[in-house]
């Protein structure tokens, strides 16, 4: 599994570096979504994934033997909700400058 | 007891309380002014009254918030590095401030610049006091999305083409160090930066140090604009508020060195060979490449921005030679850098509201209708370009001993050219803009003379005018901060220090 996802990190930090050396506004958009997805992806794989045991505390008063680790998620879960609001804030920016008339493509950008 | 805990979270609860608070009162003209200038007040009152003295007693105070064990909970951490850069960025923070009350307009503080200001300052010192690196980040991001608002406030063209790039490069940057972030805890199992830096320790051949060491790298270095990836610094920092450019290149880019410090002094100490050699070679190439940028540019503004990539590369060279005098050169270089680079880019503003540009094509002779303003200019000048009586100087001098310690001769020689090149084009800004012919038309300056600059414009001449008596007086006075800094940079190279305030003790 850890294989597979890792493979799958990979393939997302690709994409994501592909798209974001394109010249269009809207696809540099989905590369820092995907960017963002996969380095969430990324932290979820290197905190190691266990499916035995959800991190609760027994009736004895120990944890689980072996447990799911709750802080990587607790990491993505803040990374995720701070990446949301800069592809929202990165939205509304790209649309207003393509709003400008001698923009259409990054390279527009060089004056 | 338990007091001083509190003292050190104040430095986050005063500007997020302030900026609450005007948030409320947006619309409202004078209220908003006055909420603003208290809240920043209050800050530079807590830092260098309350904070301050408690460092120096104390050395290191840590809190761990939510009276979680150190390595599972939020630790904040304050040594004396960082009460300096709080002290220095609260001192800027109201500087600026003070600045912004005529330079930003009405439009633009309705549209919550202060808000937003505030939210800045509260990231920088969080950065500061973090002692955890997913903690870290989250400052970094605070700040981050506070300055694409700054910067993009306004809403004109230069301003959003410029926020494009910046934003781009810095969702780069935070993406590499939440990777970093992530292998960190995958390799340690722990974000505590004291704590990882015991793991890293007690397991020096770990194979993924060196990748994550070079993964914090970089984002730094896209943050403190190093070569090669400062590009987005002189296209952004030309076109917002002079007052945005002024606090962003006093704070932001000294976060990012704040944070390389930090890391690899008490982290990734493991293979100094490698990692501060990659530094060494980037802080050259940075002094160089920053310096002769600004040769090729006749705007004030534009001049100054690539100053401030030549500058960050001293700093890093103070911590790629990693030696206790070269970080403590670091250090004070840092403080007088700060001080004299906000205050040449307010300085610039004044030149644009007398002139109404900053290309040095458009303004001449300044000098003799402002004379006293213009000798301002002159001593921060000098003075970042290290003429001897000045703060600058000393800065140099320590680097450059620290050079010699360790027969690094190739920095030394990149030091005293940059250093020479630095005068020079402070010298074409001097002699351009202040000493220059009058010009032709001097009535249609848009203000007249100096009398009614000093009586009209005070808000924008206070701040210059303390921040250059403070750059001259670190300059002339300068040993009890070299002093200060030299206790503080013990203190970096010698981590163990910080990990027993931390952790307590360990074994």
């Amino acid at each position: 599994m850890e294989f597979l996802l890792s493979i799958l990190v990979g393939l997302l930090f690709a994409a994501g570096v592909y798209l974001l050396l394109h010249r269009d506004f809207v696809k540099l958009v989905i590369g820092i979504v995907i960017i963002g997805n996969a380095t969430a992806l990324f932290i979820f794989v290197a905190g190691r994934i266990v499916r035995e045991n959800a991190p609760f505390i027994q009736e004895d008063g120990l944890p689980p033997e072996n447990f799911a680790d709750p802080v990587p998620q607790a990491l993505i879960l803040t990374a995720l909700v701070i990446g949301f609001g800069i592809q929202a804030f990165a939205l509304i920016l790209f649309k207003k400058v393509y709003d400008i008339p001698t923009v259409d493509k990054i390279d527009d950008l060089k004056k | 007891m338990g007091y001083e805990k509190i003292i050190i979270l104040l430095p986050l609860i005063i500007p997020l309380l302030t900026a609450i608070i005007s948030l409320f009162f947006k619309k409202n003209k004078i209220v908003n002014n006055y909420i603003s200038i208290v809240g920043s007040s209050l800050l530079l009152i807590t830092t260098t009254a309350l904070l301050f003295p408690l460092i120096v007693e104390n050395e290191i105070l840590t809190t761990q918030v939510g009276c979680w064990e150190a390595p599972f909970g939020i630790t904040i951490v304050v040594d004396m590095f960082s009460a300096m850069m709080l002290v220095i960025a609260s001192f800027v923070g109201l500087m600026v401030n003070i600045y912004a009350l005529e330079n930003i307009k009405y439009k633009k503080k309705e549209y919550s610049f202060f808000v937003f200001f505030q939210f800045l300052i509260m990231a920088v010192n969080g950065a500061f006091l973090a002692g955890d690196i997913f903690n870290l980040y989250v400052w970094f991001e605070v700040m981050l999305i506070a300055s694409f608002v700054l910067l993009v406030l306004g809403n004109g063209k230069k301003q959003l083409i410029a926020t494009v790039k910046y934003t781009l490069l810095s969702f780069i940057a935070s993406a590499f160090l939440l990777v970093g972030v992530g292998m960190i805890y995958g390799i340690s199992g722990s974000l505590n930066m004291a704590d990882v830096a015991v793991y890293f320790q007690e397991n020096p051949n770990e194979p993924l140090m060196t990748v994550a060491a070079v993964l914090f790298m970089l984002p730094f270095a896209i943050k403190a604009a190093l070569f090669p990836l400062y590009f987005w610094l002189p296209d952004s920092y030309h076109t917002p508020e002079i007052s945005v450019t002024a606090l962003f290149s006093g704070l932001l880019t000294k976060v990012g060195i704040y944070a390389m410090i930090r890391c690899f002094t008490l982290i990734f100490i493991h293979d100094i060979h490698y990692t501060h050699t990659i530094l060494m070679v980037a802080a050259g190439f940075t002094m160089l490449s920053g310096v002769f940028g600004a040769l090729s540019k006749v705007n004030m503004r534009r001049i100054l921005s690539f100053h401030i990539v030549s500058q960050v590369g001293y700093m890093v060279l103070g911590l790629a030679l990693y030696t206790p005098l070269a970080i403590a050169g670091a250090i004070f270089y840092i403080i007088q850098h700060i001080l004299a680079k906000t205050n040449l880019f307010l300085i610039t503003g004044v030149v644009e509201k007398i002139k109404g540009t900053s290309n040095l094509k458009g303004v001449s002779g300044l000098y003799h209708r402002f004379p006293i303003f213009s000798i301002f200019f002159l001593v921060v000048a000098l003075s970042l370009a290290g003429l001897p009586p000045l703060s600058g100087f000393w800065a140099k001098f320590i680097l450059i001993k620290a050079g010699f310690q360790q027969e690094e001769y190739l920095m030394i020689f990149i030091v005293l050219i940059t250093g020479l090149l630095t005068l020079f084009s402070m010298m074409k800004i001097w002699v351009n803009a202040f000493w220059g012919k009058q010009q032709e038309q001097p009535e249609r300056n848009l203000i007249k003379n100096e009398k009614s600059l000093f009586k009209e414009h005070w808000s924008l001449l206070i701040p210059i005018i303390l921040m250059a008596l403070v750059t001259v007086f670190i300059g002339l006075f300068s040993m009890p901060l070299m002093k200060y800094a030299t206790i503080a940079a013990e203190q970096l190279m010698n981590p163990a220090q910080y990990i027993e305030a931390v952790l307590g003790d360990v074994n």
